[in-house]
Parts: structure tokens; sequence; C-alpha cells
């Protein structure tokens, strides 16, 4: 094949997936503005180094380029033969320093504004997991509100069984909620592994370190879905961890807050209480599917994790299958979820997986006797 | 330069493989030292000094109230309730403060337990003065049995005047294997 | 040494026993080009598993296996010993030396590596896979949260480090002792002078990586806790000690680069490279920086703000002596008499996308846009901007320019071409695009993505293979010209070429400058 046919074939293909760009939205080439203060700051800076670069560039290969159209051997073009001048090694010294100071004034006062930090009005523990996040709004009184945050996309979708939706890989189960022109401050910190906490839009990311605290701030001046996903590789589903953040209208967060509080109420009040198989069952198979089907399988086939269905723990014991649940399988991906899920929930998972896929052994496991496995 | 070996490229060679061999000691005598004094100095991680604060602060400063929170986490398996009996107090620099956290086994075999604190802004971390602290050591506790820790803390008047609430976290760790070594050599 | 009048000896031995620098450096050249398709293998696996959106081809764990063994391989095994094996090549050719200080630790540097990269890809088989932790390997997902086959991958990296180590005190102690009479410092070919200061960055931050592995296998068998908050010690430090090995080492991989193109770009332009003591100043300079700019890697692990900024002004002092090069470069060209053959055309290549690879270093070292930069694909474009377009096509531009001279054979002129405009626009492809996810919000490491990024990722994996498929072109053209060019006899292959290693016969015989040439006190350096 000869050179020039290489390059058409390079170039038809480049202009084919060209084509595909047309419904491309300006943010997949560049940065996203961010709806913060401080995002559109950091952006401004962006684009100023940026063009500073390209300005910089067009000099520099504009230089080289008419070198290498005018200055060519085969033109006959006879080579000069200087070389060292003091006078220009100084100025291409000074003049890039001098453009630095430039570039580093901006940058200062942008960096001292994300280390501000002044009194806020929210403040959200964010705890990173292997692969989730968890969050807890931290209360005066005490009456934290906590709660986790898991991908919410199905399987299906990821293994190309269904159609994909827009939100591919960037939904959870249950977002984080603040209050628009809020204050708000996150406290991050990781159970287990580094992950790292990144929110685009709001010009946030902050690494989530096991064993100590960081902090980053937002005010969002607008409401909306914002999204983003963990930045530090954290293990096997590091891809799989988003963070969705609602920003609200204070009255709507003050309606979410309070339902969230009836929320952990009810849960309470469940604990105590004997559950039918049915509620168990359709509780136990909404958790099922956002926390155990990853590895499980959505009908308990096995994956990553063992199979549940026919499983020798899941047939058996009824107090291996709640310490393997609530402790995890060290060494394994196999997690404690004892202290991640409700003690409602565990009874639910739990009666769900011996009594789906086949596994009908009638078996009900009530919260209390999740209690009282808890307790020993 | 002192020559080491007659013949010169030797004595290249051994100088070499000493500051090599030295880059490799320096990592475990200078750089793992070094960032815990930088770390205390600095309050990187928002890491507070290790040991008990024993001087006594000259006056309280009365003009300034700064908003003390804390928060505990669980590390990965372990299954101890640890909780703060208040969630945030209101504090004058200067002032020692108590206040205790709730801790409880509630598995049924003795473990071994280790609060790491952190503070965050972690500018505030060298200001962040412990006079007694749980954290000092590890905290043994019987099955299914409970205690209150103890804590007690000075703020600095020196904080910087930004600095209106200070975070204080603790991360709980499970040390029952370790435990009874001395806490290893590092 | 024994008698050096013989040629090499015959069969295998002549390869497991040799201490001739030529051998040593054309086992090197050979290691590192098998690794390089290795590492590619790793890096076709990871393009084609993102060509699209959902889990196709491999499961999210082998993946970071492959992503961590593509960073590891071609870091440690690609580039790295590509360079090394240039070294000793070249090294005693361009100062007049008969042969390294240390033919037998030669042997043994070299033959370390072998099995240190076959323990490392052993991993692979083992139960829990191969590491999956990056090939910056943060604690504690490289401790706590490892697979066994960690304990493998630290006695695999302690390995390279000690193969490296004694690579370079034999690079040192050559370049210090055997140089040949007349042949002054500031007379020096300037590839020996970045490699000389790179040799002294190796010999310095090497055992650093060995001391971090080291305290990992201490935390992970030995119950110490350097790296677990549990036992008073703190992950971050692992960083800290991390990248005050990393961030020289960056340096390490592309100083060598420099060298080489300092070389080319002024043969291929019939005029003298403008300031070569600029250029060993910038070398220098831009080697001492190194060492103190390594938490630009960190912005967001919490550093206290004075951190941030030291860390900040510090890495981007780098952009001057950066600058003093590159400007060096263009000047060079600048009315000459400029050709393009292969060597040439990579070495623009090198320029040109070296330069924007800086840029978005520049960018990068900026703290707080960095936030947004940080672990996304707009730091994966960056890295393989410097990485391949410059350490690899510079690596690429001496093959094609030495080849000549090593083999007695000239290289296929259109053939080489062609590799480098594939390679060219297949990078580009690969990687250009790259800089757009990055900046609209896709992490790196995943082994999926949201859907808006599918355009781009697609575009890449494309050229990814293209890129992949040009290095078949270019062993093949390497392998016909040993087996069957067109043989050249001519002491000087290029006839802009400077330099001592273009005065000895073509092919360069087994033994060179047994009797150390002569040295003309009146010319400028090479």
């Amino acid at each position: 094949m000869s050179f020039k046919k290489i390059v058409q074939a390079v170039a038809s293909a480049t202009l084919a997936l060209a084509s595909n760009f047309t419904a491309a939205q300006e943010n997949q080439l560049n940065m996203a503005r961010g709806v913060t203060e401080l995002g559109s700051e950091i952006y401004d800076l962006h684009m100023l180094i940026l063009w500073i670069c390209v300005v910089i560039g067009l000099v520099v290969f504009g230089v080289m380029f008419y070198s290498i159209i005018f200055h060519r051997k085969s033109k006959g073009y006879k080579p000069a033969n200087f070389h060292e001048s003091t006078k220009v090694e100084i100025a291409w010294t000074v003049v890039p320093f001098l453009i630095l100071i430039g570039m580093a004034v901006p940058a200062t006062s942008t960096l001292l504004e994300v280390y501000n930090s002044d009194d806020a009005e929210i403040d959200i523990l964010v705890t990173g997991y292997q692969w989730k996040w968890k969050y807890e709004y931290l209360d005066e009184d005490g009456e934290n509100i906590s709660f986790f945050s898991n991908l919410s996309t199905p399987q299906s979708e990821i293994y190309n069984t269904q159609e994909k939706n827009p939100n591919y890989l960037l939904e959870v189960d249950e977002p984080v909620v603040i209050p628009v022109n809020t204050k708000v401050r996150f406290l991050l910190t990781a159970n287990d592994v580094i992950h790292s906490w990144w929110m685009p839009e709001l010009g946030v990311k902050k690494d989530a370190i096991p064993g100590f605290i960081n902090e980053a701030w937002t005010i969002v001046p607008q409401e909306g879905v914002y999204r983003g996903q963990c930045t530090e590789l954290c293990g096997a589903y590091h891809g799989f961890m988003p963070v969705v953040v609602h920003a609200v209208s204070q009255a709507e967060y003050d309606e979410w807050l309070s339902a969230k509080r009836a929320d952990a109420e009810a849960q309470v009040a469940m604990a105590s209480m004997d559950l039918s198989l049915d509620d168990l069952m359709s509780k136990g198979e909404s958790i099922y599917s956002g926390q155990c089907v990853a590895c499980h399988g959505a009908n308990g086939e096995g994956g990553v994790g063992k199979p549940i269905a026919g499983s020798a723990i899941v047939l058996g014991d009824l107090t291996k299958h709640l310490g393997v649940t609530t402790k995890g399988v060290p060494g394994t991906a196999m997690q404690a979820f004892g202290s991640q899920l409700s003690d409602v929930d565990i009874a639910a998972v739990v009666t769900y997986q011996r009594n789906a896929f086949g596994n009908n052994t009638g078996d009900i496991v009530q919260p209390s006797d999740v209690v009282s496995y808890k307790n020993g | 330069m002192i020559r080491i070996a007659a013949n010169p490229a030797l004595d290249t060679v051994i100088k070499l493989v000493a500051v090599s061999c030295a880059m490799f000691a320096f990592v475990f005598v200078v750089m793992v030292p070094l960032y815990d004094v930088l770390c205390d100095a600095l309050g990187i991680n928002g890491k507070t000094s290790g040991e008990a604060y024993s001087a006594v602060p000259a006056v309280v400063d009365e003009s300034r109230t700064i908003t003390v929170q804390f928060i505990t986490n669980n590390a990965a398996d372990m299954p101890w309730e640890f909780a703060p009996s208040v969630t945030a107090l209101k504090v004058h620099p200067g002032a020692a403060t108590d206040t205790v956290f709730f801790a409880e086994n509630v598995t049924n075999h003795a473990m071994v337990a280790q609060a790491i604190p952190s503070v965050s802004p972690s500018r505030a971390a060298e200001y962040f003065l412990k006079t007694e602290c749980f954290c000092f050591n590890q905290q043994p506790l019987d099955a299914k049995t409970s205690a209150e820790m103890p804590l007690q803390f000075i703020v600095d008047q020196e904080l910087p005047e930004d600095i209106k609430t200070i975070t204080l976290s603790y991360t709980i760790f499970d040390v029952t294997e370790r435990a009874g070594e001395a806490l290893a050599s590092r | 040494m024994g008698d050096h009048s013989h040629g090499p000896a015959k069969g295998l031995s002549r390869w497991l026993f040799t201490t001739n620098h030529k051998d040593i450096g054309t086992m090197y050249l050979w290691f590192s080009f098998a690794m390089f398709i290795l590492g590619g293998a790793f890096a076709m696996i990871i393009r084609a598993e993102l060509f699209q959106p959902g889990m196709q081809l491999v499961e999210p764990g082998f993946f970071n296996q492959m992503t961590t063994l593509h960073g590891l391989v071609m870091v440690f095994g690609a580039i790295m010993p590509s360079f090394v094996g240039l070294a000793n090549w070249m090294i005693p050719m361009m100062i007049g030396a008969p042969d390294m200080a240390l033919p037998r630790m030669n042997n043994w540097s070299f033959w370390i590596l072998p099995p240190g990269f076959l323990m490392l890809a052993s991993t692979l088989f083992m139960e829990g896979g191969a590491p999956a932790f990056g090939w910056t390997f943060y604690a504690p997902l490289s401790t706590t949260y490892a697979a066994p086959s960690v304990t493998f991958f630290i006695f695999a990296i302690h390995a390279l480090g000690i193969s490296s180590i004694m690579g370079s005190i034999n690079i040192i102690a050559t370049v210090m002792n055997m140089r040949a009479p007349g042949m002054t410092y500031m007379k020096m070919p300037l590839f020996v002078w970045t490699w000389l200061i790179t040799a002294f960055l190796l010999v310095a931050v090497m055992p650093v990586l060995a001391g971090a592995v080291t305290m990992m296998l201490m935390d992970i068998h030995f119950g110490t806790s350097f790296f677990s908050a549990a036992g008073g010690g703190d992950p971050v430090l692992f960083q800290h000690i991390f990248w005050f090995f990393g961030h020289p080492e960056v340096y390490i991989i592309i100083l060598p680069a420099f060298g080489v193109v300092s070389q080319i770009i002024p043969a291929f332009s019939r005029k003298p490279l403008f300031g070569y003591a600029s250029m060993v100043y910038a070398t220098a300079a831009i080697a001492f920086l190194s060492f103190i700019v390594w938490a630009h890697h960190m912005y967001t692990v919490g550093m206290p703000v004075a951190g941030e900024l030291f860390f900040m002004y510090a890495t981007m002092l780098i952009a001057v002596p950066t600058g003093v090069k590159v400007f060096n470069w263009v000047t060079t060209m600048w009315q000459g008499a400029l050709s393009f053959e292969t060597p040439m055309l990579f070495s623009i290549g090198f320029l040109v996308l070296f330069t924007i690879g800086g840029f978005t270093g520049l960018m990068l070292s900026i703290a707080p846009a960095d936030f947004q930069y940080h672990d996304t694909y707009f730091v994966v474009a960056h890295f393989h901007y410097v990485m391949v377009a410059g350490a690899v096509f510079s690596m690429t531009a001496a093959v094609y320019y030495w080849l000549p001279k090593w083999t007695g054979k000239m290289y296929n002129e259109s053939m080489g071409k062609i590799h480098f405009w594939i390679s060219f626009v297949g990078f580009n492809i690969a990687f250009f695009p790259q800089h757009f996810v990055g900046l609209a919000g896709m992490p790196r490491r995943i082994p999926d993505y949201a859907l808006q990024f599918a355009d781009f990722n697609m575009m890449s994996s494309i050229g990814a293979f293209i890129y992949g498929a040009s290095q078949i072109l270019f062993l093949y053209n390497v392998v016909a010209t040993i087996v069957g060019g067109k043989t050249v006899s001519d002491e000087k292959v290029w006839d802009g070429a400077e330099g001592l290693e273009w005065t000895v016969a073509t092919p360069a015989p087994y033994h060179t400058f047994e009797v150390p040439p002569k040295i003309d006190p009146a010319h400028a350096h090479s």
C-alpha cells in the first residue's frame, strides 16, 4: 500500500468518526465551566493557561515549521553555522520565568479560595467504601442521618444485554441532597482503601483516606443533578462508584430531611416487629439487587462471588449465613455488611436469599433474629 | 575527593554503592521520622501530636468561641459501637475542656482497639492540644462490655483567626492481633 | 577480561557470558523491544475493552491487572532498559573507551532483568491474579488489600532496581574514568551528558523505591505499620516516598531521550547544536528540580496550603529549563540545511509532541486546576505524550540513526518513513482525544465509562491499534536490515553526523578504541 493510500484511509476513518460528533455537546471537548463560583474560577484559570500555552506553542512551532519548509537541504539551502548567544539564552530564560509569574498569581488566589475554611451550615461526612459512598449528615443534636449510595445501573446494562440509559454508570440509588445557596462542608474519610470524591461541576476533588479526614466545601447556586465519580483506583469496581449530588431548594431539602428522619425512625420501629414473608421478600429483593447482584449475579448464579442458588451456606445453618453476611469473608471481596445495612435490611436480604433462586427453604428471618445473632 | 581505592574505576564504584546504600537507609531513618515531624508541625493529614500536652496556656481568650465537632468512624471489620457523647462543643481558646466517647465491644470475645485522631482543617491540628486522650493508648474491652473514654483538650489561643470550627475525627481500628506485641517498632 | 584480540564466542555462551558492551547493549535492546511488545499487548487489551461502553472482553479485576502490568512493563521493562542498551552501545564509542568500566557487572546487570520480569509476569497465573493496584501501587490497596502475588511483585521490583543501580554505577564509572585523553567533560556528546545525570538520578532514587517496597513487604508479612493508620502509620507516607522516587524517575526516562535528539537534530540540520553549555546546565537543573516537586502528584491528598504552594511554584519552574531545551533544538534547526530521514522525522515528532506534553504538564502543575485534571484521562494523555512521543519516539529515532553503524546495513528508508507517519498519526488519534475525555470528566483506570465518553474512546482505541500495528513494521524493517539490508561501509553514515562513533569502521568492530583516539583540543564538543 502506498503511503498516500494509508493517509487517505486514516483521514476517511477520522472523518467518519468526526461526523458522529455532530450531536456532541460542547462539554465533551473541554472542562465544564462548573456551576459554582469556585468551579468557574478554576475553569477560567484552566482556559487562561491553555491559551498561554497555545500562543507559546504557535510561536515555537511556527519558527520550527518555517525552518522545516524553507531551510531544506533539498532546496539547496546552505546551513548557517551560528551557535551560542548569551543574549538570546538569557532572553529565553527570563521571558518564560515572567510568564510563569503571571500564571502563579491567579493560581495562588484560586488555591487560597479552595482552602477557605469559613463555617458551613451543613456538614456531611463522606466515607468511601469498596465500592460505594456513605453519607452522614452531621446534626448538632446527635441525630445524624446516614445512608449508603450505591451504583444503580443494572448489571444487564453493564453486560450489554439491555440498552444503556443516558446516565449509565453515573446514577445511584440514593444521591446526596443539599440545598442551594448554602455552604456545605464535606468531611472525607474512607473505610478501607483510599478513594477520591470528585464532583467536576462543583470544582471539588479530594481524597478520602482511611484513618484521616479531609475537607472540601461548596456553595451550589443552581438547582440540579450533578454527577461525578471516584477518582482514585480503589480496587476491582473503582469504575462503578459514582457520586451524585442533588441540589434542591431549601424547602425541598427540609422536606427530604424530615422524610429521612421519619424513615430512620420507621427502621428502628420495624426492627422490633415481626414482618411477613412477603414484606421481607420484597424488601430483600431490592437490597439484593443493590448490594449483592454485582458479585453474586441476578439469578444467584455467582460471578466474582460464590453462587447463592443452591449454596451450602444459604441452605444450611442460619447462624453461618448471618455470620458471612454481617462479618464478610476476610481476604475476599465479600464485605462485612453488618455495619452497612440495618438489622431489618439484613433480615430481609437473608430471608430473600434463603427463598429465592430455587432455595425454597421457607425460612423467615426476623430483624430480632439478626439482633440476637449480633449479640452473640 | 577522597580516594578509597587505588583503581579509579573501583573507587567510583565503591562510592556509588555507598551512596545507593545510604539512599536506601535514608528512606527508613530520615524520610519516615521526618514525615512524622512535619506532620506534627504542619498538621499533614490533620494529625495531632501523639503525646500529651502538658504546659498550661496562660490565658483563656473569651472573645473567641470555637466550635469543636466530634465524629467517629469504624475502620473496616471493626464491629464496636463507638460514638462521642456530644457531637459538638463550643469552647474558648485556652480553656481546658473535657468530654467522653462511648465504646462498646458488641462481640463475644475480648478485643483491643486503637483510635486514630485526625483534625480538619489540617491547619488547626497543631493548635488542637490534647492534655489527656484515650487515643494515646490501646483500649482493651472484654466481650459485651462498654467503657467511657475520656478526652481533655485545649484549643491554643494562637489558632488562626479564620478558623471557627474544628472537626476532630477518631477512627477506631481493631488491633487485637498486634496487641501484646509492643506497637511495632514504628 | 582475557584476550582482546579474538572476536565473539560462538553460540549461546556468547550471550550468557559476554562482557562486551556491544553484545550487552544488543541484548538490552532486544529485551526491551520484547517487553515493549508485551506491554503493548496489555495496552491493546485495555483499549479493546474500552472500545465501547459496557464490559465486553475482560472482568474489571483483570482490567486493573492489565493497567498495572502495562505501566510496570513499559516503564521498567521497555523504556528504561532500552536506554541502558543504547548507553551500553554508544557511551564507550562516544567517549573513546574500549568498553564499559566494569564489563562483568555489566553482564550481571542485564541478566538480572529477565528473571525479574519472569517473576512479574508469572503473577498473572497466580491465585488472586497479578498486581491490580496501578503502577503507582498506593497503600493500603497494595498492602492490606492486595492479592498474594504482591510479594512476587515486590521481589521483581527489587530485581529490576538492583539491575538499574548496577547499570548506572557502571555508566558513571565509565564516563568518569574511561574517557579518551582530551575528552573533557564539556566535550562529551550530549547523549553522554544526559546519561551521566540520569545515572546519578538512578543511583539516588532506585534505592528509595526499594525502600518503599521493602516497607510494604514488612507491613504485609512482619506486622509493621508504615502505611497503616491502625499502628500509627500513614498511607499518605507511601505516596510521598513513592513520588520522591517517581518524579525523578520520569526524568530518568526522558533525559536520555533529550540526549538522543540532541545528537540527531544537529546531524540532520547540518549545523552544530545551538547552545551546548546551556543544554548541559538545563539538564542538570531539571535533575535538581526533580527532587523537590514530587508532591505535585498528590495535590488532592489534603496537604497544607503552604505545601501546595511550594510544590506548585517549584513545579512551574521546571518549565524554564525544559523551555531552554526546546528553544535550543528549534534554534538548531533554524537556518540549517534540513533533510528528513527517518531518525530526523522521529526527532521532529518527538519535538512537537513532547512540547505538547510539556504544555499539559505545565497546566497540571497549577494546583487548583489540577483538582479537576488529577486522575483523569487528561493525565493519561499528558504522560503518554511525554513517555511515548517523548521517550519511545526518541528511542526509535536512535535505532534508525545508529542501526547502520551497528550492523553495517542500511534500513529501508521508505519503510522507515511509513513507520514514522503511521506511528505519528496513530499516536495522535490514540492520545489526543484523551485530553478531551479527561477534561470532560473521565477518570483514569476505569474499565467502563459513561456514554458521553464513547466516541472519543472508540477513536482512541482505533489510534492505539494503528500505533500498535506500526511497531510490527518497525520490527520487520530492523530484521530485514540485519538479514539483508544494503551494505554500508562509510564510517560516517550520515553526512552531518558528528562524534567519535562515526570515526570507527562500519559495521562497528567487536572491539573499538583499544587504542584511545586522539581528540583535537581545538574541536568543540561533538
